[in-house]
């Protein structure tokens, strides 16, 4: 065979072999999870606090760290996301290409590379400092900051991706930079918009390290923002930490609770985003 | 000569050290067309968006001269940008919808500028709609995306969407040369019905456009305005060697 042609089934070969260990890896995952989880995971799980037995739980459910990683989660979200747009309104639309929002992506880079042990250690000193327990309210704000950079970047790339004509159509009617940024950048940006909330939402209901020292754990479902409260991914922690067999299946149910959330929210979003983004210019 | 609606004395642009415009005068008359002509590159689009002052926006961008629009002087400090462009209605080169409905792109403008009354905004609407020739065709669908719209029914809603703030002036930057021959057609034959109302500027490369739209030529080369007047004088016997090479298409 010549050998551009080889070349070509070779490099053919490899991207197919990559694309197989991808997909192949995140099928062997959910598999596993499942397979282990699905025998363990009951209504009683679901619908109930832990009651007794072991510790954490051979009676009992797992509401707790369901409904405490739903606020937690949300709450954080909703958090980055009321300081996230402007920063990445203010990084692409007014300063440019200036020094600050240089430094400020520089900034959020790093921020996003930092692990999220830092960030809980670092929460936790702050609430030391203040004499604050470990709360939703402590989980919340760690989370935020751990996800905020997340957030703020993948709006900034959307951000950039809008034609200075569509910004231009906005100027030459006599439209403020305001009113052009809030009426027309942003709806032209919903969908990655959105994207970049949901991205948010994942890392931040998944992540473990934040939330052990500053949310805490607990049994209750929480009642005040200064509460402890219970999050899955410390639930699957401690089930898996246990040295009985019986609740470490019942981590794996705890994922499967955890897989069965995210992608419900990216399924509800996807189809959310095409409604809400019907008058977006392709 | 007409009244002029636009007088441009010695103006001067820079981007960074290139000089784009150089020392250009000239007056735009009241309520007919002005075509700016030129091979690319000439400077057409920045004579043309220094007048709603859209030129301000493109980054290290040095402004000198005079620009008076009913003998004002845009460029004076005192001057609020948004009503110099509220004045200056534009047609870019390619139609941009905002993302939004087909209603509310022509309420857009109306809309920032204090009309809040909705059958107000109904009667703009319509009524811009009607005169950029678009109204029958999506009176009963003007909640649908304006991006469903064709190419040259989306500039049309562009038209209609400047015609809503009430403009003197319609600046056109080669309007048609996105659409295809039927749509830009019907664009010309709009410009043509609207030069009774509106003083139009327009940028084009297309000679024979000038030709049949233009009243008054202005012909620009490497920045420089060479030649400028009625149109009938600059096509049959222009004066400059540039300009008569020009249209007769030794260089585009």
């Amino acid at each position: 065979m010549d050998r551009r042609k080889l070349e070509e089934a070779i490099f053919k070969g490899l991207m197919f072999c990559s694309i197989f260990l991808v997909v192949g890896s995140l099928l062997t995952i959910i598999g596993v999870v499942l397979i282990k989880g699905l025998p363990a995971l009951s209504i009683q799980m679901l619908t109930q606090i832990p009651q007794g037995g072991y510790y954490l739980g051979k009676e009992g459910g797992i509401l707790n760290a369901i409904v405490g990683s739903l606020y937690l989660a949300g709450g954080a979200t909703a958090l980055a996301f009321v300081i996230s747009l402007p920063v990445a309104l203010y990084i692409e639309e007014y300063a440019g290409r200036s020094k600050l929002a240089d430094f400020a992506r520089l900034s959020l880079d790093v921020l996003w590379s930092v692990p999220s042990i830092v960030f809980g250690a670092f929460g936790f000193a702050i609430m030391t400092f203040l004499g604050m327990r470990a709360s939703l309210l402590g989980g919340i704000v760690t989370v935020a900051l751990l996800i905020l950079p997340i957030m703020v970047r993948a709006m900034d790339e959307v951000v950039r991706m809008i034609s200075f004509e569509l910004k231009e159509s906005s100027y030459a009617l006599g439209a403020t930079k305001f009113e052009t940024v809030v009426k027309v950048v942003v709806r032209q940006a919903l969908p990655g918009i959105l994207t970049a909330v949901l991205l948010a939402f994942g890392r931040g209901i998944g992540d473990a390290a934040s939330v052990l020292f500053t949310a805490g754990y607990t049994d209750r479902i929480p009642s005040s923002l200064f509460d402890p409260v219970a999050t899955l991914p410390l639930a699957i922690l401690f089930q898996l930490g246990t040295p009985f067999p019986e609740v470490q299946n019942r981590a794996y149910a705890s994922a499967v609770v955890l897989t069965v959330i995210i992608l419900t929210l990216s399924i509800v979003s996807r189809l959310l985003t095409k409604k809400l983004t019907k008058y977006v210019v392709r | 000569m007409l009244k002029p609606h636009i007088s441009v004395q010695n103006l001067n642009v820079l981007y960074g050290d290139h000089q784009a415009l150089k020392d250009v005068t000239v007056d735009i008359p009241e309520k007919q067309i002005t075509a700016i002509i030129g091979p690319s590159g000439c400077g057409k689009t920045t004579l043309l968006k220094s007048f709603n002052r859209l030129i301000d926006l493109v980054e290290g961008v040095k402004i000198s001269g005079t620009i008076l629009v009913g003998g004002v002087n845009i460029y004076s400090v005192d001057v609020d940008v948004t009503e110099v462009r509220k004045r200056m209605g534009l047609l870019a080169q390619k139609p941009c919808p905002l993302p939004m409905s087909i209603y509310d792109n022509v309420a857009y403008g109306p809309k920032i500028h204090g009309i809040k009354k909705r059958e107000e905004l109904d009667q703009i609407v319509q009524h811009c709609l009607h005169s950029a020739g678009l109204w029958e065709e999506v009176k009963d669908r003007l909640k649908a995306p304006a991006s469903r719209l064709s190419l040259g029914q989306q500039q049309r809603l562009c038209l209609a969407r400047a015609l809503a703030v009430e403009p003197q002036v319609l600046l056109c930057d080669e309007a048609t040369s996105a659409l295809d021959p039927v749509s830009a057609q019907r664009v010309e034959k709009l410009l043509l019905s609207l030069k009774g109302d509106y003083t139009v500027v327009m940028v084009t490369h297309v000679l024979r456009q000038a030709r049949r739209l233009a009243d008054y030529i202005i012909f620009l080369y490497m920045g420089e305005l060479v030649e400028y007047g009625p149109a009938e004088k600059i096509f049959k016997n222009p004066k400059n060697s540039r300009t008569q090479a020009y249209i007769k298409g030794v260089f585009s």
